[in-house]
């Protein structure tokens, strides 16, 4: 078994090593290429790193509660945008026009809601129907994508409301708003997948469903409360940057799914379901978002971001793979 | 036996499928603190029986009584609370969670808001795990484990209730011979405790070792019930197979062409070791042996679907190397699957393209398949192997096992193969195509094929081969020609045990 | 129909359940609005439907073998601006092929990772979705691409010109619809994708070369995503970097209503063009009973889930799943 626990060690290791290298690469190559003068290692610069993950990272944290059930979701990107109409234009429904600046804690809420129900329908369906995710999914990615375009076309919806953007962007003990977003929900989350009963029987249904079902573990209301989850986290995700921005537009939010699913992944949470870890996503967030302030600190464009990106997620891939041969005795099927 | 209220009662169960009638009126009684055996050959009804107790399956008639009390099973969750737990061969655990998590999946301990309570959780798993004597603790992650250790994972969920009935199949089939003696004792503990043990198995030897009482079934029928004392193993299979075993030997040999198939020293890994053999023109060879002997392992390196760590391989006196199906077709190896449905057929597709698959870049006219030749190809084998089928247009599914596995020989045999090999040729399969395979494969070699058949079946290969190859544990135990083979040794050999007379 | 059960009826409307659907929309749609089988509407909606269809044809090919591409619609964008961009440096007599060639190496790369290397379809192809989409921000420098001389090129023909009354998408789109219909149905070839999508360990256990049969069918997909990038190129003269964005969408959904099914091993290139037109039509048809473009999405959505379910119902024969 001696490849088998040399890998375990290199892969829950891994990611974290590969953030060290990233932080000496980039801190090197910034030196010849910077476009700025700041060092790359500065530490407003990693305050800064963990607010600008806070919108990827909530996500994530819930794609890997889904992805250890054996699911996946792509329609997270297409949720975002909609919770973040919702959350910003709600602000300006005739009906709340008396609330004054009350008219905050419902407008979040009314977001929360939108992602949850979102969340709830995918689950539904899911369950109801027995279609696979990725493809109940991939269609609610189009036909929620085609909501938000319905709501304003292709104009962008704004708010502002200075005492939200106020909050949003202060700082707590040295931390922004978003980070303490982000531990928040990496706390809850790590708390629900390794205390809870739900979050136990999470990775029996991934890991092996037909021994879940026949212990009684009942599969569909459990999938269903996981989508919940996500929608509710992408929805949180709006609301943290929403917040602060105070504009939407409809194409935001868009390849969301494809950075979350990277950093799931990256973080070593298996596709097929049954293993990943909480820790791991939010090395793998913080490893995508440095890789992405490390390629603008040295010059790259939005479009060599796409490109590392993309093909980042496919190197994960075959390491994955490679990492998990069985070795001389496996059947060249 | 102490008391003599069965603890399990099974009366006149009766289950039809479209078709079958796979269990008819079977009636068995487990008391407690016995061990007792249910065996029957393949396609018997043993599994589902099982499935009947289990719940998975509603019996048409019949009734299921425990402890006296008649009860419907609705789900294997049912029958545990009734005190009915089943030790799958199959294990159902999942390798990624602890010990204790696996023996209480779906029913952990939990404190208020959903949280679980680990210290609750780990007491309750240590005070099973001590009970079974186990060398690993609640903590340890069932995928770091041994196949033992993992049964004995499966086990002690079964001792999460207070079980009246534990049914075990094949439970020794992936076990070193250490192992099985821990299993036995964990067996003897649970007699001792007033539990009914059923025991599914072919093992004659562990049977005849552990067991008070053994029911035999056959063709979904209730063959009777003997205490094992009184009985041997010739008696059992008589009530197994309703005849004094068929032990006729293969008589006729065919002329013997030259060595088409050599194997030297060949090993894989783990798998198997040092195996080397020779395949002549115009006879069958038997490979006999218990499940993971590694006969088809073999089969599978030999066709290019495994790489061997070493060893040579020799086609008509060359060296070749076969590192692909597509290699070994190439070179005259055709492999008839053990798992037709698996391996053998694209069950979606039809019987004539099914047959056609290996050879269809042959059958061009320009650059489309030809259709009259594949047609006269699918024509041809379906008479000469008598397939029934309403056409060729008929998709593979639809087919029964035997017709479906006559489609892939047909299609092997279409191949014209220098080297055949069939890995379980009538597994599932009715009696009488049973025998038209059997006379098939002795024509094969009367024409001069070079036949290989694993076989797991003793009259089988008795039958077909004329030089059987037993295996014991990745090795080459002996070579018997038909003419010295007894039922006695070998046995003896595929079960590892040394034999006085040397090949 | 004697003899047909209930559930004989039952499969037969999930089966045939599509086209019973889109008579309804056909009908309901022309009461809605006339227009809507106004000959010049319906050879327009032929057209527009060619580009997605030539795609279409080459994802069933990729469907049938069991994998996925969703990498279809920034490959698509990527033909249209090359063949664009290089039409003016080097003419379009050289920019055509250098263009096949720059997609097609592409759709080798993707066929390298699945087929070879056996990776999630899904995923990589989700990877090279935002890979080749940034692949092309650059090329283009982020900026749209437009022909110089609009009038006097011959380029424009492939998107624009007519052959016999019959505008030039379309009968390229029936050309390689016949010449991919033919070599899935009739040659060893598509024999062995059936196979491979059907029952990929069997096909292996055939003798056929997995890895070479699903590698070739990302081929012919990056050569349909370049035709459609031709005739788009050719027709527009000119294009945003995001013109194929969201096309792999509707093309999976054009194959799923032609009943190909996503686990692989059935479908073929004929249902194809039904769904692509059936797809086209419904599009269509929305837009001219007034509603908004974007509702094309939410009814697209709708389309996929539906005719997956219904395809799976048939086969379990339940329609409702047995997931607790």
């Amino acid at each position: 078994m001696q490849a088998g626990t040399l890998s375990k060690y290199l892969k829950s290791g891994a990611i974290w090593g590969f953030i060290v290298l990233e932080l000496i690469f980039f801190s090197i190559a910034g030196e010849f290429l910077a476009v700025s003068d700041k060092a790359f290692m500065d530490a407003d610069n990693m305050l800064l790193l963990f607010k600008q993950s806070a919108p990827i990272g909530i996500i994530a944290m819930g794609m890997t509660i889904i992805m250890v059930n054996g699911n996946i979701d792509l329609s997270v990107g297409a949720i975002y945008a909609i919770c973040a109409i919702v959350l910003l234009d709600s602000m300006t429904w005739p009906m709340f026009a008396g609330l004054g600046d009350w008219v905050i804690p419902v407008a979040w809420a009314l977001a929360l809601l939108t992602g949850i129900l979102l969340g709830a329908l995918n689950g539904l369906i899911v369950w109801k129907t027995g279609v696979d995710a990725f493809i109940v999914t991939l269609g609610s990615m189009l036909g929620y994508r085609g909501l938000v375009f319905m709501y304003n076309g292709e104009q962008p919806t704004s708010h502002l409301n200075w005492t939200l953007v106020d909050f949003a962007e202060a700082q707590f003990m040295g931390l922004h708003t978003a980070t303490w977003f982000l531990l928040a929900v990496t706390v809850a989350i790590w708390f629900l997948m390794n205390r809870t009963v739900h979050g136990r029987n999470a990775y029996a249904i991934g890991n092996n469903r037909e021994a879940a079902v026949n212990a009684g573990i009942r599969i569909g209301p459990h999938m269903m409360i996981n989508f919940m989850i996500i929608g509710f986290l992408a929805a949180l995700s709006a609301v943290v940057f929403y917040s602060e921005s105070g504009s939407v537009n409809p194409n935001d939010g868009q390849l969301y799914e494809l950075w979350v699913i990277t950093a799931v992944v990256l973080g070593g949470t298996k596709l097929t379901g049954g293993a990943g870890s909480i820790i791991s996503t939010f090395g793998g967030v913080v490893a995508i978002q440095l890789l992405r302030k490390g390629l603008a600190h040295i010059g790259a464009d939005t479009s060599t971001v796409n490109l590392v990106i993309g093909l980042i997620l496919i190197v994960v891939l075959f390491l994955d793979r490679q990492l998990n041969v069985k070795g001389k005795e496996e059947l060249k099927i | 036996m102490t008391a003599q209220t069965p603890v399990l009662r099974l009366e006149g169960i009766v289950k039809t499928f479209p078709g079958v009638r796979a269990l008819d009126g079977v009636s068995l009684i487990i008391l407690p603190g016995e061990v007792h055996a249910l065996m029957g050959e393949n396609g018997a009804g043993k599994s589902t029986l099982m499935k009947v107790l289990g719940g998975i399956h509603q019996p048409d008639e019949g009734q299921i009584i425990v402890d006296e009390t008649p009860v419907i099973m609705s789900g294997p969750l049912d029958a545990k609370a009734k005190g009915i737990v089943f030790i799958h061969q199959e294990l159902s655990l999942a390798d990624e969670l602890s010990v204790a998590e696996n023996i209480y999946l779906g029913e952990l301990p939990q404190k208020h808001f959903g949280l679980v309570d680990w210290s609750e959780l780990e007491a309750k798993t240590n005070a099973i795990l001590e009970k079974l004597k186990v060398s690993f603790d609640a903590k340890t992650r069932v995928g770091d484990l041994s196949i033992a250790n993992q049964q004995m994972v499966e086990i002690a969920r079964a001792l999460t209730v207070d079980a009246k009935a534990v049914i075990f199949d094949e439970p020794t089939a992936s076990l070193t011979d250490a192992e099985k003696v821990v299993l036995f004792e964990v067996i003897s503990d649970l007699q001792k405790q007033g539990v009914g043990i059923a025991y599914i198995s072919h093992r004659m030897e562990e049977i005849f070792k552990i067991t008070d009482r053994i029911s035999v079934l056959r063709d979904g029928q209730y063959q009777g019930t003997v205490n094992t004392a009184d009985t041997n193993e010739e008696g059992v299979t008589q009530m197994m197979i309703g005849r004094k075993l068929d032990l006729s030997r293969n008589e006729s040999h065919h002329e013997l062409g030259d060595v088409a198939l050599e194997v030297r020293g060949l090993s894989c890994g783990n798998l198997y070791k040092d195996v080397s053999f020779e395949v002549r023109r115009g006879e069958v060879v038997g490979f006999y042996g218990l499940v993971g002997a590694g006969r088809t392992e073999i089969a599978e390196t030999l066709f290019g679907l495994r790489n061997p760590s070493s060893g040579t391989i020799l086609m008509d006196g060359e060296e070749v190397r076969i590192a692909s199906p597509y290699d070994a077709i190439e070179r005259g190896i055709s492999l008839v699957p053990e798992d037709r449905k698996g391996q053998g057929l694209v069950l979606g597709m039809n019987c004539r393209d099914n047959m056609t698959l290996p050879q269809v870049d042959d059958l061009k006219s320009g650059p489309f398949v030809a259709d009259g030749a594949e047609i006269a190809i699918f024509d041809q084998y379906r008479d000469k192997l008598d397939i029934r089928t309403p056409g060729w247009k008929q998709l593979v599914g639809n087919l029964s096992g035997g017709n479906q596995q006559k489609i892939v020989i047909g299609k092997w045999l279409s191949m014209r193969p220098n080297v055949l090999i069939v890995d379980e040729p009538t597994r599932g399969i009715d009696v009488g195509s049973k025998a038209e395979i059997h006379n098939l494969l002795r024509d094969l070699a009367a024409q001069g094929f070079a036949v290989i058949v694993i076989s797991s079946e003793m009259p089988e290969v008795l039958h077909v081969a004329d030089r059987i190859v037993a295996m014991y544990s990745g090795q080459i135990m002996r070579t018997f020609t038909s003419e010295e083979v007894t039922e006695e040794n070998l046995i003896a050999a595929i079960s590892g045990l040394d034999t006085e007379e040397v090949a | 129909m004697a003899g047909l059960t209930k559930k004989g009826i039952g499969g037969f409307l999930a089966r045939q359940g599509i086209l019973v659907a889109f008579a309804v929309f056909i009908i309901g749609f022309t009461i809605a609005n006339p227009r809507f089988i106004d000959p010049d509407n319906v050879m327009g909606v032929l057209r527009s439907s060619a580009i997605l269809g030539v795609m279409a044809l080459g994802v069933t090919f990729v469907v049938i073998s069991g994998n996925l591409d969703l990498s279809v619609g920034s490959m698509m964008s990527f033909s249209t601006i090359v063949v664009l961009d290089l039409h003016d440096k080097i003419g379009p007599a050289l920019a055509i092929p250098a263009m096949f060639a720059m997609t097609l190496a592409l759709g080798a790369f993707i066929g390298f990772l699945v087929g070879y290397l056996k990776l999630n379809s899904l995923i990589v192809t989700l990877g090279m979705l935002s890979a080749i989409h940034g692949l092309t921000l650059t090329y283009s420098g982020g900026k749209n691409m437009d022909i110089d001389d609009k009038e006097g090129t011959w380029f424009s023909v492939f998107g624009q010109g007519d052959a016999l009354g019959i505008p030039i998408p379309i009968l390229l789109f029936a050309l390689v619809a016949v010449l991919l219909g033919a070599m899935l149905s009739k040659t060893p070839f598509g024999r062995k994708v059936y196979a491979v999508g059907g029952n990929g360990t069997a096909a292996t256990f055939s003798g056929i070369r997995r890895a070479r049969t699903v590698f070739m069918c990302y081929l012919i997909s990056a050569f349909c995503v370049a035709m459609a990038g031709l005739i788009q190129a050719s027709r527009s003269l000119g294009s945003q970097n995001t013109v194929g964005q969201g096309l792999e969408l509707e093309v999976l959904a054009a194959v799923i209503l032609g009943g190909a099914s996503l686990l692989g091993g059935s479908g073929t290139i004929f249902k194809t063009v039904i769904g692509v037109l059936i797809l086209g039509f419904i599009q269509n048809g929305l837009l001219l009973v007034g509603l908004q473009f974007y509702v094309q999405f939410v009814v697209t959505w709708i389309i996929i889930i539906l005719a997956v379910w219904l395809d799976i119902a048939a086969k379990r024969g339940k329609l409702w799943s047995p997931i607790a």
